[in-house]
């Protein structure tokens, strides 16, 4: 499984940083976070709601709304240049080009009066030097790539006359138009419905393979992650605090709140035969995330973690990796899990 | 699309109907006919006298009767005559419309050429000192009432100037027209021009925090093509919703404002008109001012629908 490990990094994040200025107070919406993409890897980013997936990507991009967004500290190297370190015009040309994003509505996130091919052929035509009917053919044959029936029909339309799935597959090829390194997916299918979410998750990984873009896949749905992702982080509370490959996270998770996680999915036991565990209770995690103006010194999961002792509410623990992969950031997840085993 | 255009134009003469009805009865229901003021004003009462101009003008006749008469000579062209004057209203009316129609699009050009732009620079730099000082002139542009803002320019120009162009004879060159109602299109476009602003900063505003938004950041585009291609076009709707609306109010400041610069145009017209009831005058104008209104209004739901392709579609 630890394949990807003599692959150099296309993507890597250190010590990232991002900090919101409100009224409410300094917010700590990605504190420390460092993960790295190898090319042609799925690496799934998991966690609640709120617990700073989103800004994180948006991080990457250097899309955090600003003011009262800022990045405070660490490094985001793709291909071995520092983006927090461009200026504004240098990291206009790796948006959309080197790195690109979609995201979790299609029904807005595209420009209702604007046609989806303007839309697509902009994106090419800003970072390629092509004619407007040049990038127009492109724009078709990207909307043909995605598979949406008919493209050069669909091109000249505008986006309230698609169908969810059918602009965020729109999306998908405005984002691979140029190619890039690095796609973002941020919920890509939470809006949609369960069939056509299967169809774009097929779509984004067959083309990630024909293309060898890096994913970044950010999602809280661990079914998701099980299908799609090499590796995994979890994040909580704006924190990194397990990653693992897919197979090591789901088999043996090392931290309290990733288990707390797994727990909480509902699992078809009863297509196994095992109809008595079906009729289990399915487990939660007991208490909320705590607000980011306002988190615990020590580890932000302690306060609903059953395990936890004064060593966690003093000290945030140090990232440790029990087995080769398999980092943690948990004071007692040898105690807890084994780890090695 | 075509539709959509049918539709508006038929609920447009509906409109059109409406108003004239409305028009013609309240001119009525005001108390005293020209026939009573022309008599009042002789100091004479020969009340035989009085019936017989009333029968001649056709005021004797009953209101619905009136109002065909009117509307059959309108279909034909015939406006009836100034009952001041004795002239046809069409040459009294004529020749006074394309100075208003001039003052009404410099006021109106006005408007929007410094509301839009300023209202993007006060969204895009939101809370920021330009935006500030945007915002508070705005905020005076709606409490000025236009003839006070007019008389100020006016004393304000012969103070520090010792003079201004005003209405003595038509002018003779385009210039000389520019230079004659840029200080009244300013004085009435001024408050237009700060709704204008602040409904654009409004609306780019919202606009701005759409995802199209940041899906077009995150495709690599500048801050201006975001802003300009992206955001204010969608922030345009509502605004030229009200600039339709604005003409009408326009066409009211208009009416003070004329009389302040001494401007011989439909608007000032009117008000003498209406004093002296010359009912033939007071009704087509209004008409012509509604017709002016309604068709703007037309004007802004086609751009609506060439704007945004929800409504080109769904019609």
């Amino acid at each position: 499984m630890d394949t990807h490990d003599p692959m150099p990094p296309v993507l890597d994040v250190a010590g990232l940083r991002t900090m919101f200025f409100t009224r409410q107070g300094l917010l700590r919406a990605v504190d420390d976070v460092s993960f790295s993409v190898a090319r042609g890897e799925v690496l799934a980013v998991v966690g609640e709601s709120g617990c700073g997936k989103s800004i994180t990507a948006l991080s990457i991009m250097r899309l955090v709304p600003s003011p009262p967004g800022r990045i405070v500290g660490g490094s985001v190297t793709l291909d071995g240049r520092d983006l927090l370190k461009l200026d504004e015009a240098q990291m206009r040309g790796v948006r959309g080009n080197e790195m690109s994003m979609i995201f979790q509505e299609p029904m807005t996130s595209l420009n209702p009066v604007l046609t989806v091919g303007s839309q697509i052929s902009e994106a090419i035509r800003l970072h390629q030097d092509l004619s407007r009917a040049a990038a127009a053919d492109k724009a078709v044959e990207m909307l043909r790539r995605v598979k949406i029936p008919e493209p050069a029909q669909r091109a000249r339309e505008f986006p309230h006359q698609l169908s969810g799935g059918m602009r965020q597959r729109a999306m998908i090829a405005m984002a691979l138009a140029c190619n890039p390194k690095v796609l973002i997916a941020d919920e890509p299918t939470t809006a949609l419905d369960v069939t056509i979410q299967a169809q774009i998750l097929e779509l984004i990984l067959r083309l990630q393979q024909d293309l060898g873009t890096a994913v970044i896949l950010i999602t809280h749905d661990l079914g998701v992650v099980a299908e799609t992702a090499q590796r995994v982080i979890v994040m909580y509370a704006g924190r990194k605090i397990e990653e693992a490959d897919v197979g090591a996270l789901f088999a043996e998770p090392l931290h309290p709140y990733t288990h707390g996680l797994l727990a909480s999915v509902p699992r078809l036991a009863i297509m196994s035969g095992q109809v008595q565990a079906a009729q289990e209770r399915l487990q939660e995690i007991p208490g909320m995330v705590p607000p980011l103006t306002n988190l615990p010194t020590g580890c932000a999961f302690a306060p609903r973690c059953r395990f936890a002792d004064a060593q966690c509410r003093a000290a945030f623990p140090p990232y440790t990796q029990p087995r080769r992969g398999h980092w943690v950031a948990c004071w007692h997840s040898e105690r807890l899990y084994g780890a090695g085993a | 699309m075509g539709a959509y255009l049918v539709r508006r134009f038929g609920l447009m003469l509906l409109t059109l109907f409406g108003i004239s009805v409305i028009i013609f009865v309240l001119l009525r229901v005001v108390p005293g006919n020209i026939v009573d003021i022309l008599f009042d004003s002789a100091g004479m009462v020969n009340p035989a006298e009085k019936v017989k101009i009333e029968k001649e003008l056709g005021l004797d006749l009953p209101i619905p009767q009136q109002y065909a008469a009117w509307i059959g000579g309108l279909v034909h062209g015939d406006l009836g005559y100034s009952y001041v004057s004795e002239k046809p209203a069409i040459a009294e009316i004529a020749p006074r419309i394309p100075v208003t129609a001039k003052l009404a699009a410099m006021a109106l050009a006005f408007s929007v050429l410094i509301g839009v732009p300023f209202g993007v620079i006060s969204a895009v730099r939101q809370n920021s000192a330009a935006d500030y000082v945007l915002r508070v002139l705005s905020l005076s542009g709606l409490s000025l009432p236009s003839f006070w803002l007019g008389l100020l320019m006016l004393m304000g120009f012969v103070a520090w100037f010792g003079d201004m162009p005003i209405y003595t004879e038509p002018p003779a060159t385009l210039w000389d027209e520019l230079l004659l109602y840029a200080a009244p299109a300013a004085a009435v476009g001024f408050r237009s021009s700060a709704l204008v602003m602040r409904l654009t900063r409004s609306s780019m505003l919202e606009v701005l925090r759409q995802d199209y938004i940041r899906t077009a950041r995150s495709k690599g585009a500048s801050a201006s093509s975001v802003n300009y291609h992206h955001a204010l076009r969608n922030a345009m709707l509502p605004v030229v919703t009200v600039i339709g609306l604005e003409a009408a109010f326009l066409i009211g400041g208009l009416i003070v404002t004329e009389t302040v610069f001494n401007i011989p145009g439909v608007a000032r017209f009117l008000v003498e008109a209406i004093r002296t009831r010359d009912y033939p005058i007071v009704q087509n104008l209004v008409m012509f001012i509604a017709v002016v209104v309604v068709v703007v209004n037309f004007i802004v739901d086609m751009l609506y629908a060439v704007l945004d392709p929800r409504i080109r579609y769904s019609g």
